[in-house]
């Protein structure tokens, strides 16, 4: 059995309850007044109610992305319900779930739960509050203009644009070579003949706001 | 029967063996493959994530595209594409709202659509038989993964197969004389929709499919998602310098294994296109 450090481990969890204390309070009435409007926006648009969870935890013991978050996604749940939105906006937990649905499948209250994490990514994403999942946002704002610029995703130039934007620069080179050898990758974007029709649907979404 | 056939962008490019292998068993099947005029890219996983029209929009300028070709079945094979093609055109029935926007934007009037949008394993499940098995893939001990895309949410695809132990392409390996182990991760997230932006829980995801599929005793993967399979056989090798682990595991599409077992060459089945070189595996169990 390993050996374990019972001071060592009681210290940590001191400081752990150290934290908890220092965190600030929450008035949970005025909350949910202030943010009343933006609740029943993400129930409108995600079609689902986060006022149905009980805390079983399923979602967060099945999740296999839960050690990347900064709130598992029970947490988030319980957030949503006491109105803690610009918390659940800023988390990084909605930009590392990867929509796989597994707490969907599980929920005894029939919540899509993945579906409310797209939703609020969604919104976070429009809002600009991306500055945890900032990655994820320089990712997608890549991707949605290789397909506004050739109707087709252009992979040379998403991987570019990825690595050049997150500055993380030699990402994936090891793939490049063997991709291009074996023909899965194309060194000129794949275009669509209607481009026009593409462009008219960018319009629209940004007309709309949506 | 005539099939509209949605490639998608992974398909004329990271996961050519697939296309390869569907168009090579398509035909011997009775299906005619379409390809949808003048495709676009459906947005996954970037347009779900950043707004709501044009997750719709995108992948139902598609589905009207594939209605107006004169065919009675779609198929996406790339499980994010099957997804949003398959909610678009829910959308485009249910959601008068999301109609009238994508009615206004390209000023064109679209009626019901009915053309019935089928995954790449329904597809197939039902016109594989035994009379088109020329070569049994005797000996041949394979895991089945699904990943999470064509089974979960239930709510959506229950109608398919099970969510936690999906049986269909298990049926299909046994039917093609393959062995399928049961084992835990049939349905278990990969990660691929993180892999550029959160590599540490890709591979993370990668290493413990693939070290429950080494561990169940299996010689390969058989997987039916683009995705899926592009992470576990390219990224192999990022698994394997990050965990010092020494996988070399095949990550087989089970259309490939179809095309095998119907006597297909495998140079037509794309099996030269793999990182991890499926060919000696097969070879040793002469059916290569």
């Amino acid at each position: 059995m390993k050996e374990s450090n019972v001071s060592k481990v009681l210290h940590k969890n001191n400081a752990f309850l150290e934290k908890k204390r220092e965190m600030k309070e929450i008035n949970v009435t005025q909350a949910l007044a202030k943010n009343n409007a933006f609740l029943e926006e993400l129930r409108e648009k995600s079609g689902q109610d986060p006022g149905q969870c009980f805390q079983c935890m399923k979602c967060t013991g099945g999740c296999p992305f839960q050690f990347t978050m900064d709130y598992p996604p029970n947490q988030i749940m319980r957030m949503l319900q006491n109105g803690l939105i610009d918390e659940v906006l800023d988390s990084y937990t909605i930009w590392t779930c990867a929509t796989c649905a597994t707490c969907s499948a599980r929920c005894p209250r029939g919540i899509d739960v993945a579906k409310v994490m797209d939703t609020l990514r969604v919104i976070a994403y429009q809002k600009g509050t991306t500055v945890k999942g900032r990655n994820m946002h320089i990712f997608h704002t890549a991707f949605m203009s290789s397909v506004k610029s050739h109707g087709r995703l252009y992979e040379i130039g998403l991987a570019l644009g990825i690595n050049i934007g997150t500055r993380k620069l030699i990402q994936d080179t090891d793939l490049g070579l063997p991709m291009l050898l074996k023909g899965k990758l194309s060194f000129l974007p794949h275009k669509i003949k209607d481009k026009g029709e593409i462009r008219k649907l960018y319009d629209y979404a940004r007309k709309i706001g949506e | 029967m005539k099939v509209a056939y949605y490639p998608g962008c992974s398909l004329s490019g990271s996961a050519r063996e697939l296309d390869t292998s569907i168009k090579a068993i398509s035909s011997p099947l009775g299906l005619e493959l379409v390809e949808v005029p003048d495709w676009n890219c459906c947005g996954a996983s970037s347009a779900h994530s950043t707004g709501h029209f044009l997750s719709f929009a995108l992948p139902a300028r598609n589905v009207i595209k594939a209605e107006g070709a004169g065919c009675e079945e779609f198929t996406a094979p790339c499980p994010a594409c099957y997804v949003r093609s398959f909610l678009a055109q829910k959308q485009l029935n249910d959601d008068q709202t999301m109609k009238q926007h994508l009615e206004e934007a390209l000023d064109q009037k679209f009626g019901p659509s009915t053309i019935k949008i089928k995954n790449v394993i329904e597809i197939f499940m039902d016109r594989v038989t035994s009379l088109h098995v020329k070569k049994a893939l005797n000996g041949l001990k394979v895991v089945n993964y699904y990943g999470c895309a064509l089974v979960k949410p239930p709510e959506t695809f229950g109608f398919f197969d099970d969510p936690e132990n999906p049986q269909s392409m298990d049926k299909i390996m046994d039917l093609l004389g393959a062995e399928s182990i049961q084992w835990p991760y049939k349905t278990e997230c990969c990660s691929a929709s993180l892999c550029f932006t959160n590599q540490d829980a890709t591979w993370k995801a990668c290493r413990d499919i693939l070290q429950v599929a080494e561990d169940s005793g299996a010689h390969a993967v058989v997987a039916a998602c683009t995705l899926c399979q592009n992470n576990l056989d390219m990224r192999q090798t990022q698994v394997n310098k990050k965990y010092g682990t020494k996988f070399n595991l095949p990550v087989i599409y089970f259309t490939q294994l179809i095309g095998l077992a119907m006597g297909i060459p495998g140079h037509k089945l794309g099996l030269d296109k793999h990182f991890v070189d499926p060919k000696p595996l097969l070879k040793s169990l002469n059916l290569y």
